[in-house]
């Protein structure tokens, strides 16, 4: 049976693992190689690289560093942050990365995603959306990296992502996100339920149990998460442990 | 050990380097077909679509030289769907090696397939040591359906073949450069094969 995926995501910057992250058992917990591997060792199911470089220049760093984690790491991961253009994704892809993110630049220009799912296939195309509910009780698309908001309804621009050709959604909830009171389990249902392709939720992962609670009520097909893990507030082995208790089928 | 990667237009030939690397193996990258042919293991990797890639091969000569090797051939995720009769994925002809026909999974289901499910009912020396319901790696819209050259079973809705065996041809669906340590170990095993 196909497993529920669980994924840590490390935001990048300057070529370096951002956010206080501690580790005693890593070398160097500051370098994402280092650290990506950490994670596959402990079982991640797949690894999230988020570039969160602000200037142009460094992107060379980006597609070094995609390499350097190639070569190391044994299991898929994806990059995203400020991939505009086809050429952007074919170095990285060339680089070794098995996947790639877009978020704002596509909701600019959704041919991208069109452009992109011919050029490479669909399975390697996966759109980001950074969604907020509003006192309307609507679920709207929010642009560079939640900063700005749109009109748009989170599940009209995944349907319409996915009939471009988008591969997979990495769904994150504004609200929930940084607040560990778990996973917005009503918008990853309705996407999860609805599209054809599979949901990545994130957003809001605290305890064990907000695992379990996004498998089941939110039909997610996988749970992205990053302080808490790199906190080591939950262990990856724990986490798939628990998953397993609850009759939820993971990779062990 | 000379071992080659077949060099066509399909993504992921670089994982597949970087994973035998991982295992201690170097590999040539190539569509020479004097260094195919010399080889001692061939690899034939990819991700891609199949009929840009058959007619890519078939100009090249490449599908020629692929059917008729001799030492053992593994073929990877589209590499494998190649080496069957043939695809729904734009109604292509394959290699004809293995006597089975590549499918689409049907519209009720999350297409593609992504993530790790498990292998059942594996044979042959790529699977030495591997336990049983071993958890690998899969990215794919298209499957082979299950034939007497079978080698392990995996379900997505149906069962399908997640791996293929016939004399020195190997296939799998699953893609072990990025399926962790299992994934390591059927690389191993291939390497091992005499």
């Amino acid at each position: 049976m196909l497993t529920k995926r669980i994924i840590p995501c490390l935001d990048i910057k300057d070529g370096r693992t951002v956010k206080g992250i501690n580790f005693e058992n890593i070398r160097d917990a500051g370098d994402p190689v280092e650290l990506g591997a950490f994670y596959a060792e402990q079982g991640a199911d797949e690894l999230v690289f988020l570039d969160i470089t602000a200037t142009v220049e460094k992107r060379k760093t980006l597609s070094e560093l995609v390499n350097k984690i190639s070569h190391r790491i044994n299991i898929p991961f994806t990059v995203g942050g400020g991939i505009s253009s086809i050429e952007d994704v074919s170095v990285l892809l060339q680089n070794g990365a098995d996947k790639i993110s877009v978020n704002t630049a596509a909701f600019k220009n959704p041919a991208l995603i069109a452009g992109l799912a011919r050029e490479f296939g669909s399975q390697c195309v996966v759109l980001a959306i950074d969604t907020k509910q509003e006192a309307d009780g609507e679920w709207y698309v929010y642009l560079n990296g939640g900063r700005t908001k749109t009109d748009m309804r989170c599940e009209d621009w995944a349907r319409q992502a996915v009939d471009l050709g988008a591969g997979e959604i990495l769904l994150t909830s504004m609200n929930h996100d940084g607040t560990k009171q778990g996973f917005a389990l009503d918008i990853t249902e309705k996407l999860a339920t609805g599209l054809p392709v599979p949901v990545i939720a994130s957003g809001g992962g605290g305890t064990m149990p907000h695992f379990v609670e996004v498998f089941t009520k939110g039909k997610a097909d996988a749970a992205l998460a990053a302080s808490i893990f790199h906190f080591k507030e939950i262990a990856i082995p724990d986490l798939k442990q628990f998953l397993r208790d609850a009759g939820i089928e993971v990779r062990h | 050990m000379k071992l080659a990667i077949v060099k066509y237009n399909a993504g992921n030939i670089q994982s597949v380097l970087y994973a035998l690397e991982r295992i201690g193996m170097e590999a040539a990258v190539t569509d020479d077909h004097r260094v195919l042919s010399e080889a001692d293991k061939v690899i034939f990797p990819g991700v891609g679509e199949a009929s840009t890639a058959m007619q890519y091969l078939a100009e090249r000569g490449l599908d020629t030289l692929l059917k008729n090797l001799t030492q053992p051939v593994l073929g990877i995720c589209l590499g494998m769907q190649l080496m069957c009769n043939h695809s729904e994925e734009n109604d292509t002809d394959c290699l004809g090696i293995f006597d089975t026909r590549v499918k689409r999974f049907t519209v009720d289901l999350k297409i593609p397939q992504i993530g790790w499910n498990s292998i059942e009912q594996t044979r042959g020396p790529l699977f030495e040591g591997i336990p049983a319901g071993a958890y690998t790696y899969f990215v794919h819209s298209y499957y082979a359906e299950l034939c007497s050259e079978t080698a392990a079973v995996t379900h997505y809705g149906a069962p399908f073949s997640s791996a293929l065996q016939k004399n020195n041809f190997y296939g799998v669906q699953f893609h072990p450069e990025k399926s962790a340590a299992i994934g390591e170990q059927i690389l191993r095993n291939f390497i091992r094969i005499k």
